[in-house]
């Protein structure tokens, strides 16, 4: 089963019904796959912090959302993170790519992809870093730690989980 | 009319609808007006008023939605306008009230005290029903037409904000007993 495959069995595996998507090239191919397998709803935002949102209130309404966006939008959501998500304690799945690593052929990207882990350090958002095969397990756990502690959560997709193709 | 006129009228048409509003003085005079269980009250993360409405509209289908909102704040969020207008959802209902002010923070003009047009921008995001009130006599008649589209409405007041105290409701709890109010069933 290809990475992307494994990704999209993953985020419905632990129950997503609704996901929030701002595109990134390194998540295209996962994109695709939910778009073909048309099971998960889906809706294209236009600013990752609108994201936060629109999953804050979808979560009051009883659906599981996740955001699926590129590190980047850190940047973007980091007062709605703080003072919406952890205000309220509304636990919601941050799904990101990780551009701005070993690998990155685009420099613009390195400033916030260096930081990425000391902003999601700072604002006190626990993360799980996805570079291997253990997919599944890491999206496990980040559920277990949003139900047990009402708190949000992030995914990192790290550039090696696709290999020398991406 | 003010923004706490408005309110006065949209309070007296609440029966079991949720209502999401902006953050600041607005959620104060709502919360002063009539503090209910199906109000969330927003106490940060300016701008997103309407992309928590939305969320809500859509995982609540069979409920009504009412989004409070204000110029200043929407003028931070103008993409979620597309974004709404693109799913369309007729149980959700857009109120903006409009005094052309930062109200929250000393009545600084804000851009649709010039020369924007929220209305127009909202045309052009995609919204079919566009509703733009002048009269706090129209409010309660326009907010029980709910047709088949998503409403916009658009109502201008001047500035001004009532004299009320600050929300004295823990988040947390004010989030659970939000989240609980939905799992009453509806009685009509």
């Amino acid at each position: 089963m290809n990475v992307n495959l494994k990704l999209y069995e993953a985020i419905k595996d632990v129950g997503i019904n609704l996901l929030l998507i701002l595109p990134d090239n390194m998540i295209q191919g996962l994109i695709q796959v939910i778009n073909e397998k048309n099971e998960i709803r889906q809706i294209t935002i236009t600013r990752e912090e609108e994201g936060m949102g629109i999953a804050a209130g979808a979560y009051l309404g009883g659906m599981k959302p996740a955001i699926l966006m590129q590190n980047s939008g850190l940047g973007n959501s980091i007062n709605a993170i703080k003072s919406l998500l952890q205000l309220y304690k509304i636990p919601i799945l941050l799904i990101m790519s990780h551009r701005g690593v070993e690998g990155e052929k685009i420099m613009a990207q390195n400033q916030m992809g260096q930081v990425t882990f000391n902003l999601l350090e700072c604002i006190n958002l626990k993360y799980f870093i996805v570079n291997s095969v253990k997919i599944i397990e890491n999206f496990k756990n980040a559920m277990t730690l949003m139900q047990d502690n009402s708190e949000s959560a992030a995914i990192v997709l790290e550039r090696s989980l696709w290999g020398e193709d991406s | 009319m003010k923004r706490y006129d408005v309110l006065k009228e949209i309070v007296k048409t609440l029966n079991h609808e949720l209502v999401v509003c902006n953050l600041g003085i607005p959620s104060r005079e709502l919360y002063h007006l009539k503090d209910r269980n199906e109000n969330f009250y927003m106490l940060g993360s300016m701008g997103l008023t309407s992309s928590i409405a939305l969320g809500l509209a859509i995982s609540q289908p069979k409920r009504k939605v009412y989004c409070i909102d204000g110029d200043g704040s929407l003028l931070m969020n103008l993409g979620s306008l597309s974004t709404i207008a693109s799913i369309n959802p007729a149980n959700l209902t857009l109120i903006v009230i409009d005094n052309g002010t930062y109200g929250s923070t000393g009545n600084q003009k804000t851009h649709t005290s010039g020369r924007t047009n929220l209305a127009l921008i909202a045309k052009g995001a995609g919204f079919e029903s566009i509703i733009v009130i002048t009269n706090k006599n129209d409010i309660k008649a326009k907010l029980g037409n709910q047709g088949p589209d998503c409403n916009f409405i658009l109502i201008k007041t001047n500035p001004g904000n009532a004299n009320v105290n600050i929300i004295k409701l823990d988040p947390e709890k004010m989030k659970e007993r939000f989240m609980q109010s939905m799992y009453k069933p509806l009685k009509n």
